[in-house]
């Protein structure tokens, strides 16, 4: 099941995406650490940052706020950029890779 | 129906109703004539026990069942945990295997987690963008174990409503009895048929708290989870609130005849405020069916605002509204809702306009909202930059306390 209940907001490594062997696609030309920051900081940060990279490269947020798992895809939804992919962190948390589209 | 003894204006009906004034009247009546024991054969306890049946069928001609498919809980909660449980309990033969739609009330989660404690299995069947099941996804999720699926009538944090009509279809084909957490319909809108188990709660329409309904349908099997006990023919414990289920019944006939007047114009209000928020307030989405909704609710997430941070401003501005943020909601994670829809799940704003609500007071929301969205993002933005939003390397840690700081310097 994916509902939590209360006390249960760790994030849980390995309950989607295993963490890779090897990166899949380019690496990110900017990484932007957002761990231990709760949302929306790490959206504000992606906001206020994306456009230090070239259209069609890749920025990386890494966080542990897992509601940045639903925020950052949303976001990306909502302001027309790409998605990439969500990798687990072995520290714990995620990087979310994001490609700029415009 | 305008009422406005409180200063500020209540928009968080789907978390409780006011209580209506039909209510107050028949509460303060029975609480000095039916406070007897209805169980007893004396002349009082007698006419507490006439007073309760008679509450149980005027509950039960609104909801278009049988007055002896009905059972009076202590809440809406307990006809959930009750329903749950006790149909999973009465099929344990056929299987152990649940079926649930991700956006389920907490009650019917929690229930769920119980049953997996206890070695069951439960199947959670996802929403699309609005929030909705779809009822072919839904079908395909039903097995020959399956003891009991679940689905609510309405969602509790963004209105949608689910196709129950075409599950309990599917659900009849499959030989599976369906449950309906029907709480957030239940006074305003009509609940299809074809389920099994129904389950309610009085405050959201008016009626006192410590009130639910539980209807368990004719044919359907059901085995109480808890210890045996007499009351509300063996399926529910304890002793009567016959005056709290009184004035339940007597506020679900008022409330249900304002609705049918009023439902229409508190659905154009909220057709309002869906169409204004996007257009006055920048990076918004507004979330849930836009048509198959509930009539009173509307959900929105302002990008780049803290869900706690834009309640306490609205607060401050005389509005009560909810949020399924991860910060005000119960659990520290995001909202299971706004999470199963793949939408923003921070600055999230839930309006549920309450009976008789003041077209004014949505004006006057709609006028300030702007303002207090723009001044926390501009609060938090400062604070980010203030307190050196770092972390361009991947190896350096993220500074403390910006956001924290930031939080707290806020009026």
């Amino acid at each position: 099941m994916r509902f939590r209940g209360r006390g249960k907001r760790s994030p849980s490594p390995g309950d989607a995406t295993p963490p890779p062997d090897r990166p899949a696609g380019p690496p990110p030309a900017l990484v932007i650490d957002a761990l231990g920051r709760k949302c929306p900081i790490p959206i504000i940060m992606l906001a206020e940052r994306i456009r230090e990279v070239p259209v069609g490269q890749i920025v990386a947020v890494l966080a542990d706020d897992a509601a940045a798992r639903t925020d950052v895809p949303a976001w990306c939804r909502m302001k027309s950029q790409d998605f990439v992919r969500e990798e687990t962190l072995q520290q714990g948390g995620w990087g979310f890779h994001i490609r700029r589209t415009y | 129906m305008t009422e406005s003894s409180t200063a500020g204006a209540y928009f968080d009906a789907a978390s409780t109703e006011r209580p209506h004034p039909a209510a107050r009247s028949a509460l303060l009546e029975s609480m000095d004539s039916a406070w007897a024991d209805p169980a007893r054969l004396y002349g009082t306890a007698r006419r507490t026990r006439v007073l309760l049946d008679r509450a149980r069928a005027r509950v039960a001609a609104v909801l278009g069942v049988r007055a002896d498919e009905l059972s009076f809980t202590t809440s809406g909660t307990q006809a959930v945990h009750l329903a749950v449980l006790g149909g999973l309990r009465a099929r344990r033969r056929t299987g152990r295997h649940l079926v649930v739609s991700a956006v389920e009330h907490s009650s019917v989660l929690h229930a769920a987690e119980t049953h997996e404690r206890d070695g069951g299995e439960v199947t959670v069947v996802g929403v699309d963008r609005a929030g909705r099941v779809d009822p072919e996804e839904f079908a395909g999720a039903l097995r020959p174990d399956t003891a009991l699926a679940c689905l609510q009538s309405a969602n509790h944090e963004v209105g949608t409503v689910q196709p129950v009509a075409e599950v309990a279809e599917a659900c009849r084909a499959a030989g599976v009895p369906l449950f309906v957490d029907a709480a957030q319909s239940l006074g305003r809108d009509d609940v299809p048929g074809g389920w099994s188990y129904l389950a309610g709660s009085a405050h959201k329409w008016g009626g006192p708290a410590g009130v639910g309904v539980l209807v368990i349908r004719k044919g359907a099997r059901w085995r109480s989870p808890l210890p045996d006990d007499e009351r509300e023919r063996r399926r529910v414990p304890g002793f009567e609130n016959v005056p709290a289920i009184a004035a339940a019944a007597a506020a679900l006939e008022a409330y249900r005849a304002d609705m049918a007047a009023d439902a229409p114009r508190i659905s154009a209000l909220v057709d309002r405020i869906r169409a204004e928020v996007p257009r006055i307030v920048p990076d918004v989405e507004v979330v849930g069916d836009p048509v198959r909704r509930l009539p009173h609710m509307v959900t929105f997430s302002c990008l780049y605002v803290e869900g706690e941070a834009l309640l306490t401003e609205l607060d401050r501005l005389g509005f009560a509204v909810s949020s399924g943020s991860s910060c005000t909601a119960d659990t520290l994670r995001p909202s299971h809702v706004l999470e199963a829809m793949g939408v923003i799940t921070h600055g999230n704003v839930r309006v549920s306009l309450p009976r008789g609500v003041r077209s004014a007071d949505v004006d006057r929301f709609l006028a300030e909202l702007p303002g207090a969205v723009a001044r926390l993002r501009g609060a938090t933005m400062s604070a980010l930059e203030t307190g050196g939003a770092s972390g361009t390397g991947s190896t350096t840690p993220g500074t403390e306390n910006t956001g924290e700081t930031g939080r707290r310097s806020r009026p």
